[in-house]
């Protein structure tokens, strides 16, 4: 068992930020874990980065958001939660889809819009949706799939399961309407669900501090709702994971929602090929420096960790993406029988006799 | 046999279905403990308690959010939008999400929920509170559309909707509530996509739309006394359509005449006219005809309103001089 708060790379927090107002959970992540989650932040990473790579060779068609740079929060969640839980994910959703157990040559199908994409093409990098895994769609309408956790957890309630819904969204998001119906109502039905709020510090490609009214858009609101104000370093995979732990733990104990906030940030551009340049060079840098997965693998070798493991790990994570985009090359478009399909639950989209 | 009013017909409605199957939930602003700003959710909440019956803040964008959460995850909650016209701040759920996720997905999630809602003019409610927008509803792939007419289709076809896998927007009409008719005892179950003949006629055919479906019959009655005999059918669903029942009749009598509340653009008449000009076009002997509101928000003062929605009167000449030209 190794402790997160010890550790000099853990307690430097990310650039900007007054560690002092970063929560520190309490708490320690053992090693089988922490290799886990690096095993998941690499998958990702490697995935996104050749996900950009067909799309560069148009390939992957239409647009695609990718969440490099922000894997800590998506694989700390994706091993805290159990399979029965639910996730509710953005059009930034890779990395939340991959960590719940999806193929990745389901997400590479779907990308590249062929049929053995995980909704035969018919949905898109934005609307990954896998639910026997457990994840119940990714949304493209900023806000939405807030109010649709609140139903998923509002279900789980009622029958007395054991289950919690996550619905992740970005600093931008915090300011529709949707995030405080959402809140609001989860608060006083006391739902089993977790609000992660991914601040990457930009809605697109405007600053998020020149068009909110509070410098941390999602913590600064919690007491508005009767929450704890979380703030967490979301490039901190320990932290991140533990604090996912203590949310789905209360959830599942009838304690209601929580709202966390994870301060990130993009290392890509807001979607396709945006290059980012609306962006301070020196807060690139700094972020650059404050990478999860370089962090993590100096923390995991510091406590003992052998190169040759994490190197191993990575190996295959390349091997799989291989296979994936190999696999999805290979597979055929959907075809014009997929075209009237799946409208309705029987499967047709008649609308008359 | 009883005589029920359509605003006790949904309280019954929704007691039916909620009695057979636990896992129909209803949530709605001010349908519990107040039973509903029309009275027509009154006793639910004494009768089902309040883990099925829930108060809501006012959230359309949470309520239906969670009633499609809840869809997806096992549940078949019916959702209450009070005034039709508040699905304007909710949209997104309706016409982005509830509608297309069935799809987006090939298939792997549905939604077996019910949104029903206070809709159409009549009450002097003013342009923001009276409008029937069946047709915002028609034009969204994903969404089957209901709005019943009488007491007894509104448990008939409410039962239906409840049952159906997919999300059905169940259009009550606020002018209705405190119409009566003879409803019969025991469960009462109809089917989606079934128009009605309420009255047969060799002349013409005058397909029409809940509120607008009595003053059809009275229409009709009115020009059967002026030699004119016009047949009546109630469209009941709009999605899916029952092309087959309005296509025989109009071929029958080559007349169709639509009565729509909603403003005259792209209302439901408007399909019909082309699904019958593209499909019985030789069997027509004149022009289909639609008989709508004007292209106007809805005016407040009853004697503007009654002038915009399409009255007996209207119905009549309209239909009169078109068979005399
Ligand atoms: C309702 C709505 N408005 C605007 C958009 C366009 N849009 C897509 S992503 C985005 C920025 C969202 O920012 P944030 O919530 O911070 O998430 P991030 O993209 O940074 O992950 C915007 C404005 C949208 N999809 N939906
Ligand atoms: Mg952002």
């Amino acid at each position: 068992m190794t402790s997160t708060t010890d550790d000099p790379a853990a307690t430097a927090g990310p650039p900007g930020i007054d560690p002092a107002t970063l929560h520190r959970p309490d708490g320690s992540v053992d090693v089988p874990t922490q290799l886990a989650l690096y095993r998941q932040m690499v998958r990702m990473r490697k995935f996104e980065t050749r996900a950009y790579d067909l799309f560069m060779e148009n390939l992957v068609k239409g647009t695609s958001h990718l969440s490099l740079g922000q894997e800590a929060i998506a694989a700390a969640f994706g091993e805290a939660m159990e399979d029965q839980d639910y996730t509710f994910a953005t059009y930034r959703g890779h990395a939340h889809t991959l960590a719940r157990g999806t193929s990745m040559t389901g997400v590479m199908g779907e990308l590249l819009g062929r049929s053995c994409g995980v909704l035969s093409g018919k949905g898109g990098s934005m609307h990954l949706t896998d639910v026997s895994h457990g994840v119940m769609g990714s949304y493209a309408i900023v806000g939405a799939h807030l109010t649709i956790a609140l139903g998923a957890a509002w279900s789980a309630q009622y029958r007395g399961e054991q289950r919690v819904a996550v619905a992740f969204f970005g600093d931008g998001t915090t300011n529709i309407g949707a995030f405080h119906e959402s809140l609001n109502l989860a608060a006083v039905w006391k739902l089993p669900v977790v609000f992660v709020c991914e601040n990457n510090m930009y809605m697109e490609y405007t600053p998020i501090g020149s068009v909110t009214a509070v410098a941390n858009p999602a913590a600064d609101r919690a007491a508005a709702y009767g929450l704890d104000s979380i703030l967490v370093d979301g490039n901190d995979a320990d932290a991140m994971y533990l604090t996912a732990r203590e949310s789905l733990d209360r959830a599942r104990s009838g304690g209601g929602p929580s709202l966390i906030e994870a301060r990130t940030y993009r290392s890509s551009g807001h979607s396709r090929a945006d290059p980012g340049k609306y962006r301070p060079d020196a807060e690139v840098a700094a972020w650059k420096n404050y990478d999860p997965i370089v962090l993590y693998r100096t923390r995991l070798v510091t406590r003992g960790v052998s190169e040759a493991d994490l190197d191993a790990i990575e190996e295959t994570a390349d091997g799989d993406v291989e296979t994936a985009t190999v696999n999805a090359k290979a597979s055929p478009a959907p075809g014009a029988d997929d075209l009237l399909r799946d409208v309705w639950s029987d499967g047709g989209s008649s609308w008359r006799n | 046999m009883a005589q029920l009013t359509y605003r006790d017909a949904v309280a019954r409605a929704i007691t039916q279905e909620m009695e057979r199957d636990p896992n129909v939930v209803f949530l709605g602003e001010d349908v519990g403990g107040a039973g509903g700003v029309f009275k027509a959710t009154v006793g639910l909440l004494e009768r089902f308690g309040p883990e099925r019956v829930r108060d809501t803040p006012i959230s359309e964008q949470a309520i239906l959010g969670a009633a499609m959460g809840a869809a997806m995850t096992g549940l078949r909650p019916i959702a209450e939008i009070m005034f039709a016209d508040f699905f304007a701040v909710c949209w997104d759920l309706v016409a982005n999400q509830i509608a297309k996720s069935s799809y987006m997905t090939a298939g792997q999630v549905s939604f077996p929920l019910v949104i029903r809602s206070g809709n159409g003019g009549g009450l002097r409610f003013g342009a923001q509170h009276s409008q029937s927008v069946e047709n915002w509803a028609m034009a969204v792939p994903g969404l089957k559309v209901v709005a019943p007419s009488n007491p007894t289709d509104v448990i008939g076809l409410f039962a239906a909707a409840v049952r159906d896998p997919d999300p059905v927007m169940f259009f009550e009409h606020k002018g209705l509530y405190s119409s009566k008719g003879e409803v019969p005892d025991g469960e009462i179950v109809d089917t989606l996509g079934s128009a009605k003949v309420l009255r047969p006629g060799g002349d013409a055919t005058i397909v029409a739309l809940a509120a607008m479906v009595p003053r059809a019959v009275a229409a009709a009655e009115a020009l059967a006394q002026r030699g004119i005999e016009a047949g009546v059918i109630d469209v009941r669903s709009l999605v899916p359509l029952d092309t087959q029942t309005i296509l025989r009749e109009v071929s029958a009598t080559g007349r169709l005449f639509t009565v729509e509340e909603n403003p005259r653009l792209c209302g439901w008449g408007a399909e019909l006219v082309s699904i019958v000009a593209e499909e019985c076009f030789n069997y027509l002997d004149g022009p289909p005809l639609r008989i709508t509101t004007p292209h106007i928000p809805l005016p407040s003062a009853d004697a503007l309103e009654d002038m915009a929605i399409p009255s007996v009167e209207r119905i009549v000449t309209t239909i009169e001089r078109a068979m005399q030209s």
